[in-house]
């Protein structure tokens, strides 16, 4: 199955921000009891989207000129705690097919990759003046451009970084490592012989 | 962003920690030191790595794959979907452990959800041949505590597992990395995984702790001084004088905390106390095999003179016994220190941060963290759910009894340490002062299971997280801590220093 080059991602923004936004947040674990990913979606930042009776609280989810973004927007350490996939599954399933933050957590990082969903670091000072236009103007169309480690919108472009491994990996659509992995089992299968341990 | 080559034991100013908060993802440069001496890390990594991927990543192979009810199943129907099959299910082991009710066993679970997941784990098992260590074979407990103990764990492999507290095993001199679900069907179907090199932090902790001092605060300590996320980027290479005396329980404590500090991975190199533990355990070699690996596990510590990325040095006596008062750990404080005011905070972030926490927490700035009334006491989880955790506590309270209006559990990691601490009588000394003695699970650390906080209750807890809601309410409230000073809530009723609930002299 040939993956889709993401060279690069366009869709209006939503800013989520703060710092050290973790897993547990992203997606709770109660809802986790789950033997499959389907419709994590509607579950995404539940407890601080939603108050206990389920209506709804203040937070850029809920308000309707942020409704259809398909770009999340926030702070430094994103994605920190847990290693559930559940939380990029969560994210990409509402609808979010990339995100810029200033950075990530190693296991979230890794795991949005994996999933397809580009995670771009920009400064502080670059995602304020994007949070800027997309709070001016909610409609501003944003392009991150992973290639080109570029985020465009209202006439402004911001520099990005992502790993050069990540990078490759989206715009040459091989971020699922699967079918290059499975090619490797003939020299996997050689291991057996050097380490003893694969054997007991 | 360049760490300082080391960081002095006074070096803990809110600026200086400041100053490491922020590790950029995209800055990552593996070592390519070219003398002979090799770190632990370097070795692993050499020794596992299949080949190069054309992306830049290493397919390394994953020697051990540790796998549970929660992140399992939906790998499993990728396998599935993509008509593969298990590459090595002699070296995968599965254990049932986050939702897993600790007082009633008795299938099937009240929760459906729950009791399908458990249903998925022993089918998936069954049809891909993985050895499952399910309640009936008696091994069954949290997965980071049944390795160790079954002596799958080992020093010089590679161990993955789809739980970010998989960094326990490196207390063995493993490489062991917490992974996603995708990268679970990959340990399965190749028993490889694609990732880049980490960098080497070694983290020295000389001198003596004091007493009433645990693995736990030594921790806490790490992850206060070096940010939640001054670890990205690194593994966490733990030694120095206490590391040296540590057990491996209390290692095992240390590296299960490393990725709240941010490292993916954290590792202790191997010595005669890792033999000494491994000797005779069921996966353990046995006869000529034991000797052989023996001589493999030490030539795989990291060499004298060996490159590092980064030094930190600690002192033993500079650690106090720590409280978090927030939502990550690293808002942490001494037992004995008051809660930080974001007016005199030295950065925009620190008083964002310090601001967010107060009001999720209900806490006023500059108060005490001493006296503040807890509800629930929780003993137990991956970090502090081994015998000596209870061991210790168990010195303590006899005779004495925990406070009214305060729930204390306590809770076995594992059906072993359960029936050892029978065996000792350590249980019935629990019930006596007034704890719930549960079975073996993940209990209270993430609430995935019956065992949940309820409204804003404030937690007294050993385990590793004190994010928000983290303990099963939106709204509850986690105070991190030693399995001591936990106890000594429980009694206290309130916040207290162990070493004066207890009479441990300072």
């Amino acid at each position: 199955m040939a993956l889709a080059k993401i060279t690069q991602v366009s869709g209006r923004g939503v800013p989520v921000l703060g710092n050290d936004i973790d897993t547990d947040r992203i997606i709770p674990a109660r809802f986790m009891k789950c033997v499959s990913f389907d419709g994590l979606g509607e579950f995404v930042f539940f407890d601080v989207r939603k108050n206990a009776d389920g209506s709804p609280k203040e937070h850029p989810l809920n308000e309707a000129r942020y409704q259809g973004a398909s770009i999340l927007i926030s702070g430094a350490n994103f994605g920190c705690g847990s290693s559930r996939e559940h939380a990029p599954q969560a994210i990409q399933k509402y609808g979010f097919r990339a995100i810029i933050a200033e950075n990530y957590a190693e296991i979230f990082f890794g795991n949005s990759t994996t999933l397809g969903i580009p995670c771009v670091s920009a400064s502080r000072e670059d995602i304020q003046k994007l949070v800027a236009a997309v709070q001016s103007n909610p409609q501003t169309e944003i392009v991150v451009d992973v290639a080109a480690k570029e985020v465009r919108f209202a006439g402004q472009k911001i520099p990005v970084t992502i790993r050069d491994s990540a990078r490759d990996a989206l715009i040459n659509g091989r971020w699922d490592a699967i079918g290059e992995l499975l090619e490797g089992i003939p020299v996997v299968k050689t291991f057996t012989a050097k380490l003893p341990y694969l054997s007991a | 962003m360049q760490l300082p080559a080391t960081i002095g034991p006074l070096d803990m100013s809110p600026a200086a920690t400041a100053t490491l908060a922020h590790v950029d993802n995209a800055n990552f440069r593996p070592n390519l030191d070219i003398s002979m001496a090799k770190s632990l890390f370097e070795k692993v990594w050499e020794s596992h790595t299949v080949r190069k991927l054309a992306n830049g990543q290493t397919q390394l192979l994953i020697g051990t794959h540790l796998i549970h009810e929660v992140t399992s199943p939906q790998a499993f129907g990728m396998l599935r979907d993509l008509k593969l099959k298990v590459l090595m299910p002699h070296r995968t082991f599965a254990t049932v452990d986050h939702i897993v009710p600790t007082d009633q066993f008795a299938e099937p679970y009240a929760d459906p959800l729950a009791q399908a997941m458990m249903d998925a784990l022993r089918k998936n098992c069954a049809e891909f041949g993985v050895t499952f260590f399910d309640r009936a074979s008696g091994k069954q407990g949290v997965v980071h505590i049944v390795g160790p103990e079954q002596g799958i764990t080992q020093p010089g492999t590679t161990i993955a597992c789809g739980d970010s507290h998989t960094s326990t095993h490196g207390a063995f001199g493993a490489i062991a990395f917490g992974i996603g679900t995708t990268q679970i069907r990959d340990v399965l179907a190749t028993q490889t995984m694609a990732i880049g090199p980490l960098k080497v932090r070694r983290i020295n902790v000389n001198g003596k702790l004091r007493p009433g001092v645990y693995a736990k605060d030594v921790i806490l300590h790490i992850i206060r001084t070096l940010g939640v996320n001054g670890g990205t980027g690194y593994a966490y290479e733990y030694g120095g004088e206490v590391f040296d005396r540590m057990t491996m329980e209390e290692r095992m404590t240390v590296c299960n905390m490393s990725i709240e500090g941010g490292a993916r991975v954290g590792y202790v190199n191997p010595d005669e106390t890792t033999f000494a533990y491994l000797k005779d355990r069921p996966y353990s070699p046995k006869g000529a095999a034991w000797d052989a690996a023996v001589a493999g596990w030490k030539a795989v510590a990291s060499d004298p003179g060996c490159h590092y990325d980064n030094v930190v040095d600690f002192r033993a006596e500079d650690i106090p016994p720590t409280v978090t008062w927030g939502i990550n750990p690293a808002q942490a404080i001494a037992v004995g220190e008051n809660i930080p005011d974001p007016a005199k905070a030295t950065s925009v972030d620190e008083k964002a941060s310090i601001e967010e926490a107060l009001a999720y927490m209900k806490f006023k700035a500059n108060a005490p963290i001493k006296g503040t009334k807890i509800d629930v006491a929780f003993l137990g989880s991956c970090t502090n759910g081994r015998l000596s955790d209870f061991q210790e506590v168990a010195k303590y309270i006899k005779g004495k009894r925990v406070a009214p209006g305060v729930k204390a559990l306590a809770v076995p990691g594992s059906q072993i340490v359960a029936l050892q601490c029978a065996k000792l009588g350590i249980d019935q000394v629990f019930r006596d002062a007034g704890f719930e003695w549960r079975e073996a699970g993940c209990s209270m650390c993430l609430a995935m299971n019956p065992d949940k906080l309820v409204g804003d209750q404030i937690s007294a807890s050993s385990s590793n997280r004190n994010f928000k809601g983290r303990q099963g309410s939106p709204t509850g409230r986690t105070l991190l801590m030693s399995p001591l000073m936990v106890a000594a809530a429980a009694i206290a009723g309130s916040v207290a220093d162990a070493r004066e609930v207890f009479a441990v002299a300072k």
